[in-house]
């Protein structure tokens, strides 16, 4: 049902086609309607997430793109309850498959992460716990959230690991975290994530640090397991290419808002966005060679005293004296939405 | 293969008649760890622990030529940053020798080298680790060169404008701290510090690799800017592919301390021949938007404390033979200008294609 239908559009037809399936496809998995994350400071009040609609269906891989300091991460964090004083999640819906996520209690919470929803953090030595053996870190995940026997967890912490691409995963199981290598690090932490089939995972720039060829075994083994199992993906990342041979669908960030959002195909080759623009000219290829990039001018403003409007107005070519209005989002094209008041001009 | 003659077709051909402004010469560079006197009382009792050596290096021979930017690719490990270090005369190289202008590094007279080391300059990745944070960016920037005599202390704030300017920093900023500036802004001040003394070549140590994609754009615009300005000589060392073939002239391709192909980076990225740099630019992230279908390469960069034998690359590689397990294949040309280390080039003629 709607797990193939969203899975199925796989290889060739990205335009309209998964479009149509993933409208189609009854109720996502998470919705999330005008989020916003503040952080009171003593400086003010941080706005990092500051209206954020997301949406992600079964076996659906979302890419959210955006630099340091657009609210990304805190967007990610947000979805599983992680945010710290001085920072609260102020305004919005979280639904995750119809539940109201801001509503929960602690010990709801305690049962979905890690359960339901997954998160996979950027550096995995920060992540696993470097004096207990890859074994009981995984174990102790299985048994937290389900009454099974410690060869049952264990089995299934050895399954995992195998379909996670580890060689040899009885030695691994065994292994301290600093005995293995850092993609090899990132397999386990994703293994754990995996452990208990959640319906959900946030992946938080977890090939960043890894070299191109690591990278390009964990993207090909993460596009695979949700294909396989219709898990939803939401990875959070600063390269656009990365998402682009990964993701269905991109939202793209600046300055706590998702400014535009589509499907890949359509972000990507028919940018609203002047920032997605920027972005996208900012990226060297051997095409660019001997030709002077095209980036954006300036730098990421300061979230405490953001311009009044739209947030990208200081730095954007194409801004009037209608961005000291903020644009709301405007469904441009079919399911193609932008936040600007000159979306598609040149 | 000293005498790799840049392709003629490139747009730096004017250089090919120039020396080398610097050149390696089976340049290598060894770790060793001794064994510790917990390890040697362990050996007492038969342990048989051994010295540990990590071949970072292990001869690499590479010509440098005046105004040209040769891009270093590798995996983490592969030796790319040791290579650089040594070039700007961190490390001395545990064998071989590094000649600049012509002359051995290594025997040149005090005074020449202390030339040689200047005119060699780094940038490093982290612009928050490499600036120290209880200076400020008139001091970080003119230190150097009042020390090596090149302005008086006096003539400091006016020198140091014109750096920041030239990098485009607000020369407002003089007085400021490293922690006052963005990522961005602080590898500008790397910058500046490196161009303060004059260099001929600057060696990039992954300089773009912390930087966000839009600020990376306006800092490789920068390079390219003061390439073109004070006719510099770059070493750009880094693991993204897309950054080197946007910057440089030439690529070499490092895997587990050897350079394995060595060409034009239109030869690189258009006829790849060694099979890891086939692989590499398949990994290559691009736009084209839609799932792909991923082929990744298999495995890892092997341990450089016990490297495969024969041909390095033979565990990963899907054209391994019988022969790859033995011989270690030389680096040898493949076309004007393009080297390359595989067996697969004495095979057949014909080129594996990727």
């Amino acid at each position: 049902m709607s797990a193939e239908m969203t899975i199925d559009h796989s290889g060739s037809v990205h335009g309209c086609t998964s479009v149509v399936s993933t409208s189609g496809s009854g109720a996502p998995v998470l919705e999330v309607r005008g989020l916003k994350t503040h952080f009171f400071t003593r400086a003010g009040i941080v706005k990092a997430v500051d209206g954020v609609d997301l949406s992600v269906g079964e076996g659906e891989i979302v890419g959210l793109v955006g630099e340091s300091g657009s609210g990304k991460s805190i967007t990610g964090f947000s979805l599983l309850g992680l945010v710290d004083a001085p920072g609260r999640v102020v305004d919005g819906e979280i639904r995750f498959n119809g539940e109201d996520l801001r509503q929960v209690s602690a010990s709801r919470w305690r049962a979905l992460r890690g359960n339901d929803i997954a998160m996979i953090f950027q550096d995995p030595m920060m992540t696993l716990n470097p004096v207990l053996r890859v074994d009981t870190q995984m174990v102790e995940a299985v048994l937290a959230h389900n009454r099974v026997s410690r060869e049952t967890a264990r089995a299934r912490a050895l399954e995992v690991l195998t379909k996670v691409g580890i060689p040899s995963p009885e030695e691994r199981l065994r292994a301290y975290p600093h005995q293995l290598s850092g993609g090899m690090r990132q397999r386990v932490a994703i293994a754990i994530a995996l452990l208990n089939k959640p319906r959900l995972i946030i992946a938080d720039e977890p090939t960043t640090a890894l070299d191109v060829t690591i990278q390009g075994q964990i993207l090909y083994e993460m596009q695979k397991l949700c294909r396989e199992t219709g898990t939803g993906l939401i990875w959070i990342t600063h390269d656009l290419a990365v998402v682009a041979g990964l993701a269905d669908r991109v939202a793209v960030m600046y300055a706590g808002r998702v400014v535009e959002t589509g499907t890949t195909e359509a972000v990507i080759n028919h940018a609203l966005h002047p920032y997605t623009h920027g972005l996208i000219a900012s990226i060297p290829t051997p095409s660019t060679r001997g030709k002077p990039l095209d980036p954006i001018p300036g730098m990421t403003p300061s979230l405490l005293n953001l311009p009044e409007g739209c947030a990208f107005r200081t730095r954007c070519g194409r801004a009037t004296d209608a961005c000291r209005q903020a644009p709301e989002a405007v469904e441009h094209r079919l399911r193609h939405w932008a936040r600007c008041w000159h979306a598609g001009e040149r | 293969m000293h005498t790799v003659a840049l392709e003629t077709r490139d747009s730096t051909s004017a250089v090919t008649a120039l020396s080398p402004i610097l050149s390696l010469k089976q340049v290598e560079q060894h770790f060793v760890q001794p064994v510790d006197l917990a390890g040697r009382i362990a050996n007492l009792f038969g342990a048989g622990l051994k010295t540990l050596v990590v071949q970072a290096v292990a001869g690499v021979d590479l010509d440098i030529y005046p105004g040209e930017v040769i891009g270093i690719v590798g995996e983490s490990g592969c030796g790319k940053s040791t290579l650089g270090r040594m070039v700007s005369g961190i490390l001395p190289p545990t064998g071989g020798q590094i000649e600049y202008q012509g002359k051995p590094v290594a025997l040149m007279p005090a005074s020449q080298r202390r030339e040689y080391e200047l005119s060699v300059q780094m940038i490093f990745q982290d612009p928050y680790a490499s600036l120290n944070p209880r200076m400020r960016v008139i001091d970080i920037i003119g230190e150097a060169p009042v020390a090596h005599g090149l302005i008086r202390s006096g003539e400091k704030a006016e020198y140091v404008a014109g750096l920041m300017r030239q990098v485009g920093l607000d020369t407002a900023y003089a007085q400021r701290y490293p922690h006052q500036f963005s990522g961005g802004q602080r590898q500008r001040i790397g910058i500046a510090r490196a161009l303060a003394l004059k260099p001929s070549v600057i060696v990039c140590d992954e300089a773009v690799a912390a930087l966000d994609v839009s600020i990376q754009a306006q800092v490789l615009n920068l390079f390219a800017r003061l390439r073109k300005e004070l006719n510099l000589t770059y070493l750009f060392i880094s693991h993204n592919l897309s950054v080197v073939s946007h910057i440089s002239d030439r690529v070499a391709i490092m895997y587990l301390g050897r350079i394995v192909e060595i060409a034009s980076t239109d030869a690189v990225f258009s006829r790849a021949n060694h099979p890891y740099t086939q692989a590499l630019l398949k990994e290559l992230p691009d736009l084209r938007p839609g799932r792909r279908d991923y082929r990744p390469i298999k495995g890892e960069l092997p341990s450089p404390l016990a490297p495969p034998g024969g041909c390095t690359f033979h565990p990963r590689c899907p054209h391994a033979m019988p022969r790859c397990n033995i011989e270690r294949p030389l680096l040898r040309m493949v076309a004007p200008g393009h080297a390359s280390a595989c067996h697969l080039n004495d095979e057949s003629t014909d080129l594996p294609v990727g």
